[in-house]
């Protein structure tokens, strides 16, 4: 068994959550496991009633930023939420909010888009990453 | 020489990275061993992604062409 990618989503604009996107949609495809420990600003894009809305982009991004995700958007790019649906069907995908993030945003898991698969505290969420890489987004 | 039976088309033309392959992975799971599955797709990315995608999973890249900015592949499933 192939040690699984762990993704920690932090940051909760658009830009970022679609190069997570991207990261675990190719490792599902290639085959691994992949889990996803959403933190912070990234669990609260993942709220079911916000997960459609528009995120914004990081910081660095400016208005030219803007224009060019505005473009591949509008040339048929699919966003990060269907992204991750379309990776969660090839299976291996597991999405887990961390406990901590839904006390501070007051959150409950009714409250989540149906991509996120349960609410784990960070020990689990190390048991489960194993020897795996670790990247922080 | 005998054509090349196709079982699956993936159409993957405008999608961008990572679609192609996880649109592929996706044609590829229900099909049988031996099954052929074409995909087109414009990513330019795609043609080392395919490749990789294949030496990884075991499936093997059978054709590799390039038609008016399209990319075909024809892989055999493992």
């Amino acid at each position: 068994m192939d040690e699984p990618i762990n993704l920690v989503l932090f940051s909760g604009t658009d830009d970022r959550l679609q190069a997570a996107a991207v990261l675990a949609a190719g490792a599902a495809a290639l085959g691994k496991p992949v889990n996803i420990f959403l933190q912070y600003w990234a669990l609260d894009a993942f709220r079911a009633d916000r997960i459609a809305r528009d995120h914004g982009l990081a910081a660095e991004a400016g208005a030219a930023g803007r224009e060019a995700v505005d473009a591949l958007r509008q040339a048929g790019q699919a966003s990060w939420a269907d992204t991750l649906r379309q990776a969660k069907e090839l299976g291996g995908i597991d999405i887990q909010a961390c406990s901590l993030s839904m006390d501070l945003l007051r959150i409950e898991q009714d409250d989540l888009d149906p991509l996120v698969d349960g609410v784990e505290g960070v020990t689990s969420f190390y048991l489960n990453a194993g020897e795996g890489q670790l990247v922080f987004i | 020489m005998a054509t090349l039976e196709i079982t699956t088309t993936v159409d993957a033309k405008g999608l961008s990275c990572p679609m192609p392959i996880v649109k592929t992975a996706q044609g590829v799971k229900p099909l049988p061993s031996g099954a052929l599955i074409e995909l087109l797709a414009t990513d330019p990315g795609s043609v080392k992604d395919v490749a990789a995608w294949c030496r990884s999973t075991g499936n093997e890249l059978v054709e590799e062409s390039v038609e008016d900015a399209v990319f075909r592949f024809v892989i055999r499933k493992k």
